[in-house]
């Protein structure tokens, strides 16, 4: 086995098994705590993938922004105020449909993995992507770009104006 | 695009030669964060005119290690009612975080321990890791001044994030690469080729002087914020939390926030070095121009700004929290916006 393959395991071994923690821990804190390792691993296998913007994009939108979003969230509601915020039992209806579709899901996608053709790309050390991500963000996927850029300026001034006290 | 890494062309790209390119930085951390210490104890007692320590060596110089030992040897405690797992990890986090940095610092034209493309993008991305420690012993801590000083803190660094970044990315448009190692190859030669001082260039780049000085003030600002140092350490203001997130850390773990404070301290410090200050160029031309003179230019240079940011640290008195968010949110940002667009428009102009 060489280092790559080694790597490989391990990001996939720490992103499943942080993952599993998230969902079936208790404590939300620890929940959001495991999250920065899953978010980590699934980062390194990017990585593996030569996707190093992508990668990096991931360590800071997610780790950066979306964790510290949600740990400051919970923080604010558990522990300083005394309410220790806890995940409540579940029915044993929803485990049931839960559990359905979780199997139905990994089916299909065991089944498409069987059944459909892999076509190797050559493993050549990519330079950088960032850019052919930059030119094909501002020529082919420029609408996007755009739309989604207006979507997070609607999203901020909608904030704002929810978080501005009424008179 | 060409990486040189003395290490790799010595040993080959083994496993000996990947950890010594790894640990090589570790051990600079901690001789670094030795001098630092004792710098910081030695230079408020001058502008305090006092004396320092002087006892234990000739001078004092040995009390950073003093104090290591002392560290060291105290009892290992952790708090009761504390979220024990949480509480031990949270040190590691935050020098993990800090210490990550380090992997796209260019020391030198031949020592950089991974020269990637997207060197600048990844001290950013990183730098949130650290955040998440912060967060993670003052919530594990079970103290009220602990959680107070890890939420103003983590608030503090994601406002002052934003201003720093525009300040980095104006200089990537200047620069037009990411690559820290490729930003200091532009800015070989005398030192009005440095990028605080517009980059290299004919003399139109006269227009782009005020913005490049300007984000370099900005950048420092924003720095001195995200490494919680005076005047923006409300996070550990003494009067009001005791001492913020480390509140109820004592021995090796104390030391450890410490260390990453320190670390912090000079990976910002490197950062302004590298895109503003020259990195490791010699500011006079081919005068001490090299490889080896390169780490000394580099390390004098990132120490330097250690040195100023202690000199703010025994100076200024501390912001209070609206202050701070005033600053961050209503003047540096628009600032940075202002520079960010006059410079692109100049690159479109060029």
């Amino acid at each position: 086995m060489d280092l790559i393959t080694i790597a490989f395991y391990f990001f996939s071994a720490l992103t499943i098994v942080f993952g599993a923690v998230v969902v079936f821990t208790k404590n939300i804190m620890h929940a959001a705590f495991s999250l920065l390792f899953a978010f980590f691993g699934i980062a390194g296998l990017y990585v593996l993938l030569s996707a190093d913007f992508l990668a990096i994009t991931q360590i800071m939108i997610y780790i950066g922004g979306i964790l510290v979003l949600i740990i400051f969230g919970v923080m604010l509601t558990t522990r300083i105020t005394g309410v220790d915020v806890k995940t409540g039992k579940i029915g044993k209806i929803q485990i049931g449909i839960a559990g359905l579709l979780t199997v139905l899901i990994a089916a299909t996608l065991i089944m498409i993995f069987s059944t459909s053709k892999w076509y190797l790309a050559d493993s050549k050390p990519l330079d950088s992507t960032v850019n052919e991500i930059g030119t094909a963000l501002l020529t082919n996927y420029l609408l996007a770009f755009e739309a989604a850029s207006m979507l997070l300026l609607i999203a901020i001034v909608g904030a704002a104006f929810i978080a501005r006290k009424k008179h | 695009m060409e990486n040189v890494n003395f290490l790799y062309d010595l040993l080959g790209r083994n496993i000996i030669s990947v950890v010594l390119v790894i640990s090589l930085p570790l051990m600079f951390v901690l001789v670094y964060a030795l001098v630092a210490i004792l710098a910081e104890l030695k230079v408020s007692a001058w502008i305090q005119e006092r004396l320092g320590p002087m006892r234990t060596g000739p001078w004092g110089i040995m009390q950073p290690i003093a104090e290591v030992v002392k560290l060291i040897q105290k009892e290992d405690i952790t708090p009761d009612k504390s979220s024990k797992l949480l509480y031990n990890l949270a040190p590691f986090i935050i020098f993990t975080g800090a210490y990550a940095a380090f992997a796209v610092i260019p020391f030198s034209e031949y020592f950089v321990p991974a020269g990637i493309n997207l060197g600048l993008f990844y001290i950013f991305a990183v730098g949130s890791i650290s955040a998440i420690g912060i967060v993670m012993g003052g919530w594990a801590s079970n103290n009220k001044y602990s959680l107070m000083g890890a939420m103003r803190s983590v608030a503090q660094l994601i406002s002052y994030e934003v201003p720093a970044a525009m300040a980095v990315l104006s200089i990537v448009v200047l620069a037009s690469t990411m690559n820290m190692q490729e930003i200091n190859k532009l800015q070989t030669g005398w030192f009005w080729n440095w990028f605080i001082f517009g980059g290299p260039g004919t003399l139109a780049k006269i227009w782009v002087i005020p913005f490049t000085l300007g984000l370099g003030l900005i950048y420092f600002i924003s720095s001195l914020a995200e490494t919680n140092r005076v005047p923006f350490d409300i996070p550990e203001g003494e009067s009001e939390l005791v001492a913020g997130f480390h509140t109820e850390y004592g021995g090796m773990k104390f030391a450890m926030f410490f260390f990453a404070e320190y670390a912090n301290m000079f990976v910002v410090a490197a950062v302004l070095t590298t895109i503003f200050l020259g990195g490791w160029n010699s500011p006079f031309n081919t005068f001490m121009q090299g490889p080896f003179w390169g780490v000394f230019w580099f390390v004098s240079k990132a120490f330097s700004v250690v040195l100023v940011q202690i000199w703010i640290r025994w100076t200024l008195p501390r912001f209070r929290v609206d202050q701070l968010m005033y600053i961050g949110w209503k003047v540096l940002l628009p600032l940075s916006f202002i520079c960010f667009m006059a410079i692109s428009l100049f690159v479109m102009l060029k």
